[in-house]
């Protein structure tokens, strides 16, 4: 199909009649029209065409024979998705939506009509009538649950209820969609020119090639006396905190560069994570879990958290998970400072975890190869998976918590489908990665040794070269994306290097969600907003969304109610109990003889009464047939004489 | 070497000066809200959470009567005008946005038996035990003036209803049979008895303006057309019912107040079963009244509790009581389905929200929105154990939850008995009676 714009231009000037622009939906429609129309069309329909053309010649006259060709206004949604479009359409697809999809073309029609549309004053009318389409891979993004099947005739309110509800929700998706249309920022980009590996280029060609800001996110913080570090970044990307192997602790608004505060807490440190909010955060130290002020006050000494070695911060549910070397997961409620489970893995030393943040389930890997998944409702794990040949080094999920991607001490790289539980791919490493870290928009890094790697499409096609890698001294400690922007942050045993990855960060943040932009009383509302609305740590499960979902009773339910209801089991059977007979027939051998007989009769009368069933059924369904077979013949005059 | 890296003007996302409001920028990609289901249902469950908190019904008591309040009237044309009668005679008539009487009048020797304000609003009538039906200017007399009804007339026996007819300038009386008057004439216009015995309450249809309903004390329910001479047809229940009242939007319903703790909704068309069998009252049910939207309806008991019930539920919605409120005689839904107004026996008026968590005055938009939001949240997970059980649950005074209990216990008893009867009996001798056949014996044309 050629695009609107093509057809545009193809239009010579000394065409006989002014045709009508093609619009990306019309192409292969309009033609399907004008074949129907040869094959027969309703009278009336060819009569309005009449009248239509003659209209459009009466029109024409006054021009005096110049024909003026109006160049039809192309809009943004022309170019690309008439193509898009297309291919979907040539997909098989059921037979209802075509119908539907033909409904609604002809409603189009009768809108696009030349002379039926909309007409304004001056006479001309409006080339595009009724609202713009909306691409459909947008729909497709904010679809929530596919249509319920109706109920019977009879529930007539509940079908109204579901009808209604059903047209709230398109409108809502379809709302949202529109809006998605109108976000302001684009995600970034790195392209090579031709025979020029993204693999190949510098931090630093890039950091030129950049914008003064953006060119500044790239810098490294040499800090070799305490190292190697571990970081994480706050949930809204405006601060970075590191941790140093040796002890020092700091939290950096890494934007404008402003120290928030520096420590040494003169113990090893294990790992750092910040809390809900930038104000807090909690340090495993040696011994115990720590939770320290942004101005490096300590807060708490959590005593029932000893031994520490990898945390994970649950946002929405305010939980802090912790992983120590005694083989214990622990979890900690922020919110009231109370420990809401603590499971014995009996898996030994705990150090690597991660969360899937798509259901807050939480991922660990052993030396056993295995990667296991936890909830804190339960003792055992939920799912324990055979991951790798050798120890796993790290783990890390995607957000939409579709894809696990884990490496292991056998050098391979494997993207698991964690709903199905199914390797997907397996890449071989040379070095094999110690760290893994997946962006908001799907970009890989992992660490191998001192190089850091970044992959694209890991899951979707097979990866044969990075997309960006970056050597730093010493070998890397930590990885972490930084959210909503495209920064990596790499903390590496000569301190800490920040990366610029184009394409890394999720474009365009939800004011309400995570703004990196809040002030002070924006975050203390949202606080207790969020707040309010703490997950209930019970809530954890596989499923996120098990929670609506109707709750069906199954039988032994059902027929439990039923027993209670009526007080007697009505599918109940009464044990058959022999008769005690005298003069020693009563023997255990004749005692079971006639259990087994009445079993047998029991077991025939039960086949007699499907078979009858059965029987039944299948007369009633044959006289179904004759009655359908007797109605669709045509009956002539004759037919009544006939028995 | 083509590169665009995420960089924002902090001008476009941050408020330009302080007076401004923040901006807050949306995406509404459901990837970046995560656990959708379970943050609403959170807020669901807050949202159930206050609305007990906020649960708040009681509004104001009027005080003032002498005596037990036996009947009340509302204004057909003012929101704010109550009328009230106690069982000394007295009428009262109140403002009750200022919650103070403006009016009082000794109106009969002996109780107020009923009272209502005729369809224009400018007068009204009430009977007594003194067997006189008085005529009442709404307008209170000038100053020296007497207190004087407009008209009265004398009848043969006590009064025990009154109602006025829609449009016209018709009232029905009952007593020792039921009787049709016309304004100007003294005496009644036409008069229905079936049978021997007493009424104790009538009620005009409001939409079929010529049909009215009564309750007699042979426990039958009657219906009658104004314009025939003889009722229409009547059911007989197992215990005697107290007062009826129509539904104002589908009025071939009707529920009446029975002395079996029941209520019970019945199709006019088909009496030989009631729609609908409304219990949880533990004491017998003295009055009834629909909201105007046809939806609830309210009723007073002898249990000195009243309930809200949806016309189509079986269990009440809603349950108010004081520790000083007695035997609730007379129960009014406001004519702005707002509140709910109940006369009780220890001479006090109540007012009371319809919606117990509702706020009153003027709402904000953002306000409305949120109640709204809310409200739809409620609907979505009202199903949920923990939302059904905080949403369902009401605090009642230890008497009637006991006595709930041990009703709940008799009626268990009772159908194990019936069960076990059943269970030991040839099949089909022993029918299952439905809730809803038990209350009826007969219905007669």
């Amino acid at each position: 199909m050629a695009s609107p714009s093509e057809a545009d231009v193809n239009v010579s000037h000394v065409e006989k009649k002014k045709k009508r622009p093609v619009r990306y939906w019309q192409g292969t429609e309009g033609k399907a029209k004008d074949d129907s129309k040869t094959e027969g069309q309703p009278e009336q329909q060819k009569r309005q065409q009449n009248r239509i053309k003659k209209k459009r010649k009466r029109d024409e006259q006054p021009d005096g024979g110049k024909k003026v060709i109006s160049r039809r206004p192309v809009r943004y949604w022309q170019g690309t998705e008439g193509k898009t479009k297309d291919d979907n359409k040539t997909e098989g697809q059921p037979e209802q939506q075509k119908r539907q999809q033909n409904r609604i073309k002809k409603k189009r029609k009768r809108d696009e009509q030349p002379d039926g549309g909309k007409k304004v004053i001056s006479g001309k009318s409006d080339p595009f009538p009724g609202p713009p389409p909306i691409p459909k891979g947008k729909l497709e993004k904010f679809k929530r649950k596919g249509k319920i099947q109706k109920p019977l005739q009879h529930h007539y309110k509940l079908k109204d209820i579901i009808t209604r509800s059903e047209e709230a929700s398109e409108m809502a998706q379809k709302q949202a969609a529109r809006f998605d249309l109108l976000l302001p920022e684009d995600a970034g980009f790195l392209e090579g020119d031709e025979d020029e590996d993204t693999c190949m280029i510098s931090q630093e060609d890039i950091a030129d090639a950049v914008d003064i800001t953006s060119g500044a996110k790239h810098f490294n913080l040499k800090l070799c006396q305490f190292g190697p570090y571990r970081l994480d970044y706050s949930r809204t990307g405006r601060h970075l905190l590191l941790g140093g192997r040796r002890g020092h602790v700091a939290c950096v608004d890494w934007q404008s560069k402003q120290l928030m505060c520096e420590l040494n807490v003169m113990e090893s440190v294990n790992d750092v994570k910040w809390l809900h909010t930038e104000h807090m955060f909690a340090v495993a130290q040696k011994k115990w879990l720590h939770i320290y002020d942004s101005n490096g006050i300590e807060l708490h000494c959590i005593r029932k958290f000893n031994d520490v070695l990898r945390m994970q911060f649950l946002p929405y549910h305010f939980l802090l998970a912790t992983a120590s070397a005694t083989g214990f997961l622990q979890y900690l409620d922020v919110s009231i400072g109370k420990e809401v489970a603590a499971i014995c893995t009996k898996t030994g030393r705990l150090d690597v975890m991660c969360q899937n943040p798509h259901n807050a389930v939480i991922h660990l890997g052993h030396p056993n190869g295995t990667v296991t998944l936890w909830s804190p409702n339960q003792k055992e794990a939920l799912v324990k998976m055979l991951c790798h040949q050798g120890g796993v080094r790290s783990v890390t999920v995607d957000k939409t918590g579709t894809y696990m991607i884990t490496s292991g001490m056998d050098k391979k790289m494997k993207v698991f489908d964690i709903r199905a539980f199914k390797p997907l791919r397996s890449y071989f490493l040379p070095t094999g990665a110690s760290c893994l870290s997946l962006s908001q928009r799907g970009l890989l890094s992992a660490a191998t040794g001192d190089i850091v790697q970044v992959y694209r499409d890991v899951w979707s096609t097979p990866v044969t070269k990075p997309y960006m890698a970056h050597r730093v001294r010493g070998s890397v400690w930590g990885l972490g994306f930084c959210p909503f922007e495209d920064v990596l942050g790499v903390g590496h045993g000569e301190g800490f290097t920040s990366m610029l990855v184009p394409g890394a960060g999720e474009p365009n943040f939800d004011g309400l969600d995570a703004n990196p932009y809040r002030s002070a009383k924006q975050r203390q509302e949202w606080e207790v907003k969020a707040l309010l609305e703490k997950i209930q740590p019970e809530l954890i499960t596989l499923d996120p969304s098990e929670l609506g979902y109707v709750d069906r009773a199954n039988f032994e339910q059902r027929h439990q109610d039923r027993v209670e209801a009526l007080g007697f089991d009505p599918l109940g059977k009464e044990k058959f109990v022999p008769k005690h007979k005298k003069k020693g027939r009563s023997s255990a051998a004749g005692i079971e003889r006639r259990k087994r007989q009445v079993a047998h009769e029991d077991q025939r009368d039960v086949i007699r009464k499907t078979v009858e069933d059965r029987m039944k059924l299948e007369e009633e369904r044959n006289r179904m047939k004759e009655k359908k077979a007797a109605l669709s013949g045509k009956r002539s005059a004759l037919d009544r004489f006939k028995k | 070497m083509k590169v665009k890296v995420l960089s924002r003007n902090p001008d476009d996302y941050v408020r330009e000066t302080k007076h401004d409001i923040q901006r807050v920028p949306r995406n509404y990609d459901p990837s970046l809200h995560p656990f959708e289901v379970s943050r609403e249902y959170t807020r669901a469950l807050n949202a159930t959470k206050l609305e007990r908190v906020f649960a708040k019904p009681f509004l104001a008591s009027l005080d003032g009567h002498r005596d037990g309040v036996n009947c009340l009237a509302k204004h057909p044309r003012s929101l704010s005008t109550l009328l009230s009668g106690s069982c000394d005679g007295e009428v009262k008539v109140w403002n009750l946005t200022k919650h103070e009487c403006v009016r009082t009048l000794q109106a009969h020797e002996g109780f107020v038996r009923g009272m209502v304000v005729r369809h224009c609003g400018t007068s009204f009538f009430t009977i007594g035990d003194d067997k006189t039906i008085k005529h009442w200017k709404m307008e209170a007399p000038g100053y020296g003036e007497e207190e004087e009804p407009l008209n009265t007339i004398l009848g043969k026996a006590v009064f025990t209803g009154l109602d006025h007819h829609q449009k016209n300038a018709v009232f029905a009386t009952c007593g020792h049979q039921v009787d049709i008057w016309d304004e100007q004439r003294s005496t009644p216009i036409r008069s229905f008895t079936w049978g021997v015995d007493s009424f104790s309450s009538v009620r005009f249809n409001p939409v079929e303006t010529e049909l009215l309903g009564s309750c007699a004390s042979d426990r039958s329910i009657v219906l009658y057309d104004m314009r025939e001479s003889t009722p229409l047809k009547k059911v007989i229940m197992t215990m005697r019912t107290n007062t009826i009242s129509w539904n104002p939007m589908e009025a071939y319903y009707f529920t009446c107040a029975n002395e079996d703790y029941n209520l019970y909704t019945y199709d006019m068309r088909h009496l030989e079963n009631p729609v609908k069998v409304h219990i949880d009252h533990v004491s017998a049910v003295l009055d009834v009244d629909y909201s105007p939207t046809g939806r609830e309806f309210v009723s007073a008991s002898f249990d000195k509790t009243i309930r809200i019930f949806p016309k189509d539920s079986a269990n009440s919605r809603e349950v108010y009581h004081t520790k000083r409120m007695q035997h609730v005689i007379c129960v009014k839904w406001s004519a702005d389905n707002k509140y709910v107004l109940s006369g009780s026996d220890e001479m006090n008026i109540r007012l009371w929200k319809a919606n117990a968590a509702e706020k009153l005055g003027v709402l904000s938009p953002r306000e409305k929105q949120a109640i709204h939001y809310s409200q739809k949240l409620k609907e979505k997970f009202q199903h949920h154990p923990q939302i059904k059980r905080i949403a369902r649950h009401r605090h009642l005074p230890k008497v009637i939850y006991h006595q709930k209990n041990e009703l709940k216990v008799m009626k268990e008893a009772r159908r194990r008995k019936e069960r076990n009867v059943r269970k030991h009996s040839k099949p089909g001798s022993v029918p299952v009676v439905s809730e809803k056949e038990k209350h009826v014996v007969s219905v007669v044309k």
